[in-house]
């Protein structure tokens, strides 16, 4: 049972207020998206309609902290579908960065700024790489890692770990 | 004809095949192709974290691409879509733009509307256009079965991809396919995800949703499962033993990109569109195409 004493009514404001949040607000329940939700098809707790029920009652800490929410695969299909224009990958994309400041963001997350503040790129590129590129005539990837480090705002001592990804 | 190639992480480090047989095809249909010098990530692994700071590195590419006054190429769906968005929130958002600046300045580097971003495959059916493909080819692939794999990003979401091709009945990869003599198999998991999403978050998930695709087309047979996509690959080609012994099926999935296909057809030796770094061995291609 859901105790509304317990909900926060302004947490549909918040993820409204995200970059690619607002459409939450235009949902009228209808379940297109979950119905063409490749992912629900596999995990029936993964659902899209409950997803922004939850968050339109203001569930807070429920959504923010499930797993669930990280099990988007970003096909953008939901967002085909839906004759609200919700943009239910944006939406959940807004709720997973407001998960991300609230701590809640998968060990992934953090190795993934780690490793784009050393090499600037999810995969690093070494000599061995531009050997096997230059024997099949391809030329050479540099990395700019350093740009990264200053979007990032990552110091060279803080830099996580995560070369090994 | 030229074009800017945005290469991104995983095309230029684990795809060369794919790289390989699209700078090819490439000059055999008259497109100078030029790289980036500052190479680097699209932004979109970070956007579910961070989507302000995956934004800015958006921009960072769209910035130095402008610099060119060349169109933006990319091999990779995910990157493809992650920049033609940002070009498009950036380009509609005056303060927005603003703000991406101001993370810019200290790079050198200012972002300015006007670089038209597409997928490699999108370009060069727009730009060079499928008759003038049809007309260079020189081998037909007849005999040849083929499933195309559309992906997302590909043709999703289509407010930013829209007028090209309908996601919800996609053709174009089909028609490309079909103008290597080869035939397009049209399949009831064409429009599936592969999964990569999700590899990170839960593999098992993953597993699944390729699985699907896997499964249809080991059954149904085919000479390749044709992609344009380094991620999808990641799933359909690298995880594909891991996913057969998860399911218990014996999977035989040959696994091409197009671009192969279409080099193929235009003359090229196995070779010269990397066939032979294909993991799972298109074993029909490399016989009837021996150097």
């Amino acid at each position: 049972m859901i105790s509304l004493n317990k909900c926060d009514p302004s947490f549909k404001y918040e993820v409204a207020a995200e970059p690619g949040g607002a459409g939450i607000k235009a949902c009228f329940s209808c379940a297109a998206c979950s119905a063409r939700c490749p992912v629900a098809g596999h995990r029936e707790q993964y659902d899209p309609r409950r997803i922004i029920r939850m968050t339109l009652l203001g569930q807070r800490e429920e959504v923010l902290s499930s797993p669930l929410i990280w099990l988007c695969s970003a096909c953008y299909s939901c967002q085909e579908v839906c004759p609200q224009q919700v943009r239910f990958t944006e939406v959940l994309n807004a709720i997973k960065n407001l998960a991300s400041k609230a701590g809640y963001a998968p060990p992934s997350a953090k190795q993934i700024s780690g490793l784009l503040a050393n090499h600037g790129r999810l995969l690093a590129v070494t000599e061995f790489e531009n050997d096997k590129r230059a024997a099949l005539g391809l030329p050479p990837v540099q990395e700019r890692g350093s740009d990264y480090t200053a979007i990032l705002g990552i110091t060279p001592e803080a830099k996580p770990a995560g070369e090994d990804a | 004809m030229r074009a800017l190639i945005f290469l991104g992480c995983t095309v230029p480090v684990r795809n060369l095949n794919y790289e390989l047989s699209a700078r090819k095809v490439a000059e055999a249909l008259g497109v100078e192709i030029q790289d980036m010098p500052d190479l680097g990530c699209c932004g979109y692994p970070l956007k579910s974290s961070d989507q302000d700071k995956a934004l800015v590195i958006a921009a960072r590419a769209l910035a130095q691409a402008h610099k060119t006054g060349l169109p933006l190429v990319a091999l990779c769906s995910a990157c493809a879509g992650t920049l033609a968005e940002a070009e498009h929130q950036l380009a509609h958002n005056p303060e927005l733009r603003d703000k991406i600046n101001r993370e810019l300045e200290p790079l050198g580097l200012e972002y300015q509307p006007g670089v038209k971003v597409r997928h490699f495959v999108r370009f060069l059916l727009e730009e060079v256009g499928l008759e003038a493909i049809r007309a260079k080819i020189v081998r037909k692939l007849e005999g040849f079965r083929f499933a195309p794999h559309y992906g997302c990003h590909y043709l999703k979401p289509s407010e930013i991809t829209g007028g090209f091709d309908d996601p919800e009945d996609p053709q174009t990869l089909t028609r490309l396919i079909e103008v290597t003599g080869a035939e397009s198999l049209n399949y009831a998991s064409i429009k599936e995800c592969c999964g990569g999403g999700v590899l990170g978050a839960d593999e098992d998930l993953a597993s699944l949703m390729a699985g699907k695709k896997l499964a249809e087309l080991n059954e149904a047979g085919v000479d390749g499962l044709a992609l344009i996509c380094p991620f999808c690959n990641v799933m359909y080609e690298g995880q594909q033993k891991a996913i057969g012994k998860k399911l218990d099926i014996k999977l035989k999935v040959p696994v091409v990109y197009v671009t192969q296909l279409l080099g193929l057809a235009l003359g090229m030796s196995p070779d010269e569109v990397g066939l032979k770094l294909n993991r799972v061995k298109p074993k029909k291609l490399l016989a009837a195409f021996k150097d």
